[in-house]
């Protein structure tokens, strides 16, 4: 019999999202290897016709659970959903992205049908019919290696790291499953979704962050690295130090304590590279710094650096990215 | 109301990490240990809701006897009671979480804190198996939290927005930075932690089910070049990241 691989993509508002076409090609890959089948799932409400482009990136099969109770995530109700899909096409390894969904689904689902995460994975590797997966530990200052024993094995992949690659080949098939989800399966139960920045890009999706430290001076400086951020389509990223001046939002802090990011560029101003810091964004694949200082640990990580004012440069660095962008 | 807080002991957040000597595990030698840090949020919101609606607070944790340095701390800051569930064995988050699940069910709260993740292993998985091997909803990374009439109302932060999530009791809710401000310790709330009795019991048997097949460190990252000083650097810092690392 030949092994179920299922992958789980995520929609908002009935969009698949940009982390979930990572998620799928890289569970292709794994399920060309291990000589598998690979089913793809995403739960919405009318969501059958995004769901046909999961086929560009490698589904075989697309299936779908709609109902207007689903439409918005719920913990409880998507892990009934994912749960029994899981044991009706007997899937014995399970993808999902580490995203917030992701993260919160995962154990659920490996309580109720006997499995267990590997969570937030940046390699998996396929030996002896089995998957090695590589996963981050203590704040990225150590790597394990480790292996996932129970009958249903389930990996979040961290977002930014595998590539999706360009959409190619056919849609695909989509099937839609049914799950009854009473009142009673949504004991948690999402009421309404606020934005917390508005049409703002969050940093951990984000492929470019640019972030502010304690060295810009005062939140009224902060434009300075809004601007940046504008033109290069950046989220604006923030050391501790500025959210708990209150001069930032929690939810725009980098770090040990904040969030993990791995963008391809993070620009550093005026942040002086604490530990706490460096192991939200060491992974990043290039890091620029400008500080001040030239002895501040970030210039240890940067990539590229410039030491001085970040007060100065920021408006510099604007135009020059303007030119060079043609905008 | 009966309010279980779940607590892990983990190195703080300075540690520089050296592999040990089993090439799986971390070298513990001169490692300073704290109460996990979202964990004071966890303990903060318990002690909120106790302040306002009376009740118990007890603080979990499961692991060694090393452990009850962070039960202390919890003690500390005001919970009630405390309870180590012993065990001198590495656990993954499933084992951590059957042990923990297993003793809950004898205790029977209203209402099950955790932090959003452990800092050690960053799993953030114990509050969901909790939630599930209890079969109760759980709420995670809640930034804020609102109790009335027997229903949850909290907030839960998820990429760009909130998810504002209605839930009954009994629940877990694993809690994230934003949520609270956790109070420092009073000197008296220390000396009498130090008096009172942390409870002791054996860990309900679990295997664990992600094994750790080696650790390494991450490839170390070559510090880069200095492209210049002031405002003259700025052109030949944008043509590099045009030009050689092709990032813009
Ligand atoms: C338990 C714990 C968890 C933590 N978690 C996190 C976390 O998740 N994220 C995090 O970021 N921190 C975290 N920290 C805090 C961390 O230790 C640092 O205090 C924090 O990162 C410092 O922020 P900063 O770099 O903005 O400020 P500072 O350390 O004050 O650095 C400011 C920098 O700006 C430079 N500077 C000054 N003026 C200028 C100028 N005009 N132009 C350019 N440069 C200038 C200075 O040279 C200096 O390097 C944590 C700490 C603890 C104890
Ligand atoms: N050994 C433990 N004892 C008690 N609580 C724990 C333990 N490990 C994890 N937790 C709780 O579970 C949360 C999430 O941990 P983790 O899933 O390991 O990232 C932590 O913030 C703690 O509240």
């Amino acid at each position: 019999m030949s092994i179920i691989i299922l992958a789980i993509a995520e929609q908002r508002n009935g969009e698949i999202k940009k982390t979930s076409f990572e998620t799928i090609r890289k569970s292709r890959e794994i399920a060309d290897e291990l000589g598998g089948t690979l089913k793809a799932l995403v739960i919405g409400n009318a969501i059958n016709d995004a769901a046909k482009a999961l086929g560009k990136y490698g589904a075989e099969q697309v299936i779908t659970v709609n109902s207007d109770k689903l439409a918005h995530y719920s913990t409880t109700g998507y892990t009934k959903v994912v749960s029994e899909i899981v044991q009706k096409e007997n899937a014995g390894f399970v993808f999902l992205s580490a995203t917030a969904l992701g993260k919160d689904l995962a154990p659920c689902v490996a309580a109720r049908v006997d499995g267990a995460v590997a969570a937030d994975c940046t390699e998996l590797k396929v030996e002896n019919d089995d998957i090695i997966a590589t996963r981050p530990v203590y704040a990225g200052k150590a790597l394990v290696d480790v292996k996932v024993e129970a009958p249903v094995k389930i990996f979040t992949l961290r977002p930014n790291v595998f590539p999706a690659g360009e959409p190619s080949g056919d849609e695909a098939n989509v099937e839609e499953a049914s799950v009854d989800i009473s009142d009673d399966d949504l004991k948690a139960k999402v009421t309404e979704m606020t934005e917390t920045s508005k049409g703002k890009l969050d940093v951990t999706e984000a492929d470019i962050i640019v972030s502010g430290g304690r060295g810009l001076k005062s939140p009224d400086n902060f434009y300075l690295v809004e601007e940046l951020a504008d033109i290069l389509g950046a989220a604006v990223g923030a050391s501790r130090a500025v959210v708990d001046a209150g001069w930032r939002p929690h939810d725009e802090q980098v770090g040990q304590t904040g969030k993990t990011v791995s963008p391809a560029l993070y620009i550093a101003m005026g942040i002086s590279g604490a530990v706490q810091h460096l192991a939200g964004m060491s992974s990043s694949k290039y890091i620029v710094a400008i500080n001040k200082d030239k002895d501040a640990p970030i210039f240890q990580v940067a990539d590229y650096g410039i030491v001085g004012d970040a007060l100065e440069i920021a408006p510099v660095l604007k135009e020059e990215f303007k030119k060079v962008l043609g905008k | 109301m009966k309010i279980a807080v779940c607590v892990s002991h983990v190195p703080d957040t300075e540690t520089k990490v050296k592999i040990g000597s089993d090439g799986k595990t971390i070298d513990t030698s001169g490692v300073n240990y704290i109460l996990n840090p979202y964990d004071e949020f966890a303990v903060e919101e318990a002690l909120k809701i106790r302040e306002k609606d009376g009740g118990e607070v007890v603080a979990v944790s499961l692991g060694e006897d090393a452990n009850k340095e962070t039960l202390r701390k919890a003690l500390a800051m005001g919970i009630d009671k405390a309870v180590l569930l012993k065990d001198e064995h590495e656990r993954d988050s499933y084992a951590v979480a059957k042990g923990i699940a297993e003793y809950l069910k004898s205790y029977e709260p209203d209402l099950i804190f955790v932090g959003k993740q452990s800092i050690d292993y960053d799993n953030l998985q114990v509050g969901g198996l909790i939630a599930e091997f209890l079969g109760l909803p759980s709420v995670s990374v809640a930034v804020k939290l609102e109790y009335a009439d027997g229903k949850l109302k909290a907030e839960r932060e998820i990429e760009g927005a909130h998810e504002h999530v209605e839930v009954t009791l009994p629940c877990v809710v694993a809690a994230q930075r934003g949520l609270n401000e956790p109070r420092y310790p009073s000197l008296k709330g220390i000396m009498q932690a130090k008096k009172k009795p942390i409870e002791e019991i054996e860990a309900a048997q679990a295997e664990s089910r992600v094994k750790v097949l080696g650790m390494k460190k991450p490839p170390e990252k070559q510090p880069g070049k200095i492209v210049g000083e002031g405002v003259d650097a700025v052109p030949e810092l944008v043509r590099l990241l045009r030009e050689e690392a092709k990032v813009i």
